[in-house]
C-alpha cells in the first residue's frame, strides 16, 4: 500500500479499478493548511489523462502489473516494436505510450516492459542511457566558466542542455528520469 | 570529470541568493533590528496542526523560530530578525524542502497592518538594491511594487475566485484545496497582494480583530501565485493560545499523528508580551523570485535527494 508521500512522478497505482501512472506531480500546503498533492494521472489502458488532488490520509494499491525485459527492435510509423529476449516473442506500443521514452530509445536497447493482464501498456528505460551528440555548436575555446551551457541535438532527436566542451560525436550520459546530461561517457 | 555539475551551474543563483540574504540584512539593520540566534533544538516546537517537526533525541528540530523569539519580545526585547534553517517533515515540492530558510521579525508596538506596510518598504529596498528599480519580475511576469499593494480579505477571495463562500469551504474540510487550486494562483498579479482577515479557526497564534472576532488579524504575502510570507497581530492571552494549542494536537490526534508537548515557558511569557506583530518569510522562495527559478532545488546548494 502507498500512502499519498510516497506520490511521485512515475508512480504507478490503481484508481477505480484501472492501472495509473502519475504523469506530473505538485506538492501543496497553503499557509499553516493541510499538505495536498495535487497530481495528473494517465490510464495505463484508456491513455486518458485525469487531475485528482489527494490527501495525506489517502492510500493506494500498487498497480497490479508484471514487467518483462525486452530489446527496443524498430519503429514502424507510430508503431515501437519489442522482442522479448526469452520467448522470442514480439510485442509493440504505440508512440503515446512511450511518451518521453522516445527521446533515449535506440535499437536493441534492453527496456522493462509493463504487462497488465498479459496486456504491453508502459515501458521503463534504464535510469541511464548512453547517446551520441548529433549536433552541438562549436566549443569557444577559453569558455570555461562552469555555470554555463549549450543545447545539443542527441542521435534520438532529443535536446538536451551540456557544458560547453561536449563536441559533436561524442557519447554522453542522460538521466531517462529528468532527462538530464550527467557526465562525457569516453568510450 | 566533473559529476557535481549540477552544483556548478547554481553558481549564479548561489551568488544571487546571497547578495539578496545581505540585502535583508541591510534593511533590518537600518531600522534598527537585532540580530538574534535561537536554538534550532527545542523540547516542544509550536503545535499546528498539519505542520509535522522531526525529532531529535527526546526533543524536536524547531519548525520556525516563533517560541524563542515571542519569548524575547515579551522580555523587552523591542525589534528582533533571525535568519535560520527550519525543518518540516514530510514537505517536499517544487515549492517546499523539509530543511528550508525562514526569515522572521517581530516589532513591538505594531500591528498587522503597519507590518504589511513594512512589509511593502522591504520589498522596495530589495528591489531596489539589487534591480534599481521599483519592480519584480519572474517567468517573464512583472508586478509593480508601489505603495499600496493590493490588499484582499480571505472572504472577499473566496466571493471573487472560489465556488464556494469561506464558511461552506471549512464545513466541508475543503478550505485548504480551494484556497490552493482557484485562489493562489490568481494572487500577486501585477501588484503583491496581502490576503488578510482569515478565519478565527485558522489564526493559529495570531490575535482576532477587536470589532470582528470571527477574523484573525493574520495576512499572506503572495507575489506571483507565490506565498512568501505569514505574519499576523500577536495573540497575548495565554489561555486561549493554549485552547487553541489543545485543539490543534486534538486534531492531530484525530488524523492518527502524535500530539506535541505545550511549551509552558512561552505560554507563560505571553502574560508579558507587549502589543506587537511578527511575521515569517520564506527565504528560499524569496531567492526563487530573484533568482527567476521555477523550482526551489535551484536556489539550494543541496536538495536531500542530492545528500
Amino acid at each position: 500500500m502507498y500512502t499519498a508521500s510516497d506520490l511521485r512522478k512515475g508512480l504507478r497505482i490503481m484508481l477505480d479499478d484501472d492501472p495509473y501512472i502519475v504523469v506530473d506531480f505538485q506538492f501543496v500546503k497553503p499557509g499553516k493548511g493541510q499538505s495536498l498533492y495535487r497530481c495528473k494521472l494517465r490510464n495505463l489502458l484508456a491513455g486518458t489523462i485525469v487531475d485528482r488532488t489527494f490527501r495525506e490520509v489517502d492510500t493506494f494499491k500498487p498497480a497490479d502489473t508484471q514487467e518483462k525485459t525486452m530489446q527496443f527492435l524498430y519503429k514502424e510509423g507510430d508503431r515501437y516494436n519489442f522482442m522479448d529476449t526469452e520467448s522470442y516473442e514480439q510485442i509493440h506500443l504505440l508512440e503515446e505510450q512511450i511518451g518521453d521514452g522516445k527521446n533515449f530509445l535506440i535499437e536493441n536497447m534492453e527496456v522493462k516492459i509493463l504487462l497488465f493482464r498479459d496486456r504491453p501498456i508502459d515501458i521503463t528505460l534504464p535510469n541511464f542511457v548512453d547517446l551520441v551528440v548529433a549536433e552541438a555548436p562549436p566549443w569557444i575555446k577559453g569558455d570555461t566558466v562552469s555555470g554555463n551551457y549549450k543545447p545539443v541535438i542527441l542521435e534520438t532527436g532529443y535536446k538536451v542542455s551540456v557544458p560547453p566542451f561536449i563536441e559533436q560525436g561524442e557519447k554522453i550520459r542522460i538521466d531517462t528520469r529528468s532527462g538530464e546530461y550527467l557526465t562525457r561517457v569516453k568510450e | 570529470m566533473n559529476s557535481d555539475w549540477k552544483l556548478s551551474r547554481r553558481k549564479n543563483a548561489l551568488g544571487s541568493r546571497a547578495s539578496l540574504i545581505r540585502a535583508l540584512r541591510e534593511f533590518f539593520f537600518s531600522r534598527q533590528y537585532l540580530e538574534v540566534e535561537t536554538p534550532h533544538r527545542i523540547p516542544a516546537p509550536v503545535p499546528e496542526a498539519h505542520i509535522d517537526a522531526f525529532p531529535s533525541g527526546d526533543w524536536f528540530l524547531h519548525t520556525s523560530p516563533e517560541v524563542c523569539m515571542k519569548r524575547m519580545l515579551a522580555a523587552g526585547y523591542p525589534r528582533l530578525f533571525q535568519i535560520c534553517r527550519c525543518f518540516r517533515r514530510n514537505e517536499r515540492g517544487d515549492r517546499h524542502l523539509p530543511e528550508f530558510t525562514l526569515l522572521e521579525w517581530y516589532r513591538r508596538g505594531i500591528d498587522y497592518r503597519d507590518l504589511m506596510e513594512e512589509c511593502e518598504d522591504l520589498f522596495l529596498f530589495l528591489a531596489g538594491q539589487l534591480r534599481g528599480e521599483a519592480t519584480l519580475a519572474y517567468r517573464g511576469e512583472r508586478v509593480d511594487l508601489q505603495k499600496p499593494w493590493q490588499r484582499l480579505s480571505v472572504r472577499e477571495a473566496f466571493d471573487r475566485f472560489a465556488p464556494l463562500s469561506v464558511e461552506a469551504s471549512l464545513r466541508e474540510d475543503r478550505f485548504d484545496e480551494i484556497l490552493a487550486r482557484d485562489i493562489e494562483p490568481m494572487l500577486g498579479r501585477g501588484k503583491p497582494t496581502f490576503l488578510c482577515d482569515y478565519p478565527a479557526a485558522l489564526g493559529a497564534l495570531a490575535r482576532t480583530k477587536k470589532d470582528d472576532g470571527r477574523v484573525a488579524e493574520r495576512f499572506e504575502i503572495y507575489l506571483f501565485g507565490l506565498e512568501i510570507a505569514n505574519g499576523f497581530s500577536e495573540l497575548r492571552d495565554p489561555e486561549e493560545q493554549r485552547r487553541r494549542f489543545e485543539g490543534d494536537n486534538r486534531k492531530r490526534v484525530s488524523a492518527g499523528k502524535d500530539p506535541f508537548p505545550l511549551p509552558e515557558k512561552f505560554l507563560e511569557s505571553l502574560r508579558h508580551l507587549p502589543d506587537s506583530a511578527g511575521i515569517a518569510l520564506g527565504v528560499d522562495r524569496l531567492a526563487m523570485i530573484f533568482c527567476d527559478a521555477s523550482a526551489i532545488d535551484e536556489v539550494v546548494a543541496f536538495t536531500p535527494e542530492e545528500l
